[in-house]
């Protein structure tokens, strides 16, 4: 297959006084694919994933958003650009209704001189536009769209953070250990969500240390170790025991590229 | 869910498969049943700000009964307003502050230093009153801006950047003012203007001062900041959790630097307004304003954790605080009561906070 990849990384490096975070690692993501990343704890997935997603800035090396170089000093910057990250955390405020978490840093304001003069908030739109992006996510259910977050379960907070992440335009969604706190139902729409997503035509990285979960909804596999990408693996290829196996080094993959 | 998933053949692990049959809404908000007292905490967690209000209209109702007349009469309700409304403003400063988590223990002290610039400006340097009041306003905003830089760029707790700021804006009064009171009447004659929050207006026997109304103003203006606009909103978000706020995209030093700057400059306008309620300019005068106002925020049922309660509770925690000194003293309970009594009010207002914020859905 002769694609453009969407997102691309080469030769990043990001150091942390003396630990090499980063060793000159690669990064590819196709249009409309599922790309898992997984690796031991330490080989530097998250620090891969933040300079992606404009948490944090590396040292060396160049990202392109679709052909073009890009360089972001802040996850804003990164989500203006179209990169929305869903992080483990989820990064919701939990006293802060589910529109106000949807819409924050980028409130629409009313329109006139309210809104140009008194900068107020346009709520009315808000709460339209969240509705209809949770409609869109079969998160219809909500009624409540003025709930606080910290009222809502595990699933449903995911819900809401995938939604705010679906919502702007974005051209790539990274989610970092979506399934990690939750239960084996929950795990399973968050999947599904995913997966729905993926049929938007959206591209997703998906960070997780479940191979279960990853060998179900990726379509490739990076595998990261020691600062770097050892390899990309086709998940129908290899089992999980090799996965599990490259990532700690127990076995070194024959050929390092073959699913790209 | 889409049509695609319907269609699709199970997704997932064998032991996943009897999921298949299970409730397939992502997001259902069912409404369980509550007892009564569930009601009411929810009701609170939607509404914190109705505790201080019930205490407010209950604490009136009360000293109504046990002091009579003498208690609700439009003088005495005004007189209520006009005693709060410097230790009000600075709650209103304080709300500020609190609600990004922090706390701040000179607002006092930059509001006294403030009277005393402009005092000295505008008495005893010639300098036109309205020139020496935005000298006031920007030297508020700066002190302000300063505990923000301490606690954003040096990355000080607010507790310690604001004892210190506390000790030196103090010192830099008492040095300013050689420790002396401006008085009265030399202000009368060279400034007038400072004193303009002392004026009346009378209805009857209520006495409304300009003070009182800059009270409400002031708090009025900060609802609707906090409330109608993107700004608000990013304070809270900080308030609550600074960590997801900053992933979710808000500048939060920046934030925290404006929330510093503009309670400065609210200080900085009290300082204006207690010129007028003091009448001379005193170095040594609202010395524990400070905790004062931090007692009006408490009961005022704002989160000492932030990013919980409404501004408009401050007010009423300082109206409350207002109206149990005056009920007592005049009950004639000894004033070592009022002061027992407020203690009560405190703790009373922190484990309510508590309570609401272990609601769950």
């Amino acid at each position: 297959m002769k694609r453009d990849p969407i997102l691309t990384a080469r030769g990043l490096v990001k150091r942390y006084g003396r630990v090499t975070a980063l060793d000159n690692c690669d990064f590819d993501l196709y249009p409309g694919e599922i790309l898992a990343v997984i690796g031991d704890n330490g080989a530097g997935k998250s620090s891969l994933i933040k300079a992606i997603s404009g948490a944090v800035q590396a040292d060396e090396g160049e990202i392109r958003l679709e052909g073009r170089p890009v360089s972001f000093r802040s996850p804003l910057e990164a989500q203006d650009a179209g990169i929305s990250t869903v992080y483990q955390t989820l990064a919701l405020s939990p006293a802060l209704s589910i529109v106000d978490n949807m819409f924050v840093g980028r409130e629409l304001r009313k329109p006139g001189p309210l809104g140009t003069w008194l900068r107020m908030l346009d709520k009315p739109a808000m709460r339209a536009f969240a509705r209809e992006k949770l409609n869109d996510l079969g998160l219809m259910t909500i009624q409540d769209i003025d709930q606080a977050v910290e009222t809502l379960s595990g699933g449903q907070r995911q819900g809401v953070a995938v939604a705010r992440a679906a919502a702007f335009g974005s051209k790539v969604i990274i989610m970092d250990e979506p399934t990690a706190a939750l239960g084996v139902k929950e795990s399973r729409q968050v999947l599904n969500l995913i997966l729905d997503l993926k049929a938007k035509g959206l591209p997703i990285i998906l960070i997780s240390h479940n191979m279960p979960h990853v060998f179900e909804v990726a379509d490739r596999v990076h595998v990261h170790r020691l600062g770097k990408r050892l390899c990309t693996i086709d998940p129908k290829k290899h089992t999980m025991s090799d996965a599990v196996a490259y990532m700690t080094g127990a076995k070194q993959p024959d050929d390092v590229n073959e699913a790209a | 869910m889409t049509d695609m998933t319907q269609t699709a053949p199970p997704r997932g692990q064998s032991f996943e498969h009897d999921l298949e049959k299970s409730d397939r809404t992502v997001a259902a908000f069912e409404r369980t049943k509550r007892g009564p007292l569930g009601t009411i905490q929810h009701g609170l967690h939607g509404n914190p700000t109705l505790v201080p209000v019930i205490v407010l209209g209950l604490s009136i109702a009360a000293f109504g009964l046990i002091a009579g007349g003498k208690f609700f009469s439009a003088f005495n309700l005004t007189l209520i307003m006009q005693q709060v409304s410097i230790i009000g403003i600075l709650a209103a400063a304080q709300s500020l502050i609190i609600l990004t988590a922090g706390i701040d223990l000179s607002v006092a002290a930059i509001m006294v230093l403030m009277s005393v610039i402009a005092g000295n400006l505008a008495v005893y340097m010639g300098v036109p009153a309205p020139v020496a009041l935005l000298v006031a306003f920007a030297g508020g905003t700066g002190a302000g801006l300063m505990n923000g830089f301490l606690v954003t760029k040096v990355k000080l707790p607010p507790f310690i950047t604001t004892l210190g700021t506390w000790s030196i804006f103090y010192a830099l009064n008492l040095w300013l003012s050689g420790a002396q009171s401006i008085r009265s009447q030399d202000i009368d004659k060279a400034a007038p203007l400072l004193k303009f929050f002392g004026n009346t207006i009378a209805i009857g026997n209520a006495r409304v001062t300009y003070g009182s109304i800059l009270m409400i103003v002031v708090f009025l203006a900060l609802w609707f900041l906090l409330n109608k606009t993107a700004w608000g909103r990013h304070v809270y978000a900080v308030g609550d959790d600074k960590e997801a706020a900053e992933l979710a995209g808000i500048r939060t030093d920046r934030t925290l630097l404006s929330v510093y700057g503009l309670a400065g400059l609210v200080c900085a306008i009290a300082a204006w307004a207690s010129i007028g309620r003091v009448g001379s300019i005193s170095p040594q005068a609202y010395y524990e304003a400070n905790l004062h106002s931090i007692t009006a925020v408490v009961i005022g049922g704002i989160s000492l954790f932030g990013g919980r309660g409404s501004i408009l509770g401050a007010l009423f925690g300082a109206l409350i605080v207002g109206v149990f000194q005056s009920g007592l003293r005049l009950a004639d309970v000894d004033v070592l009561w009022q002061v027992f009594a407020i203690g009560w009010l405190i703790i009373i207002a922190v484990a309510i906070d508590q309570w609401i914020r272990k609601v769950s859905a």
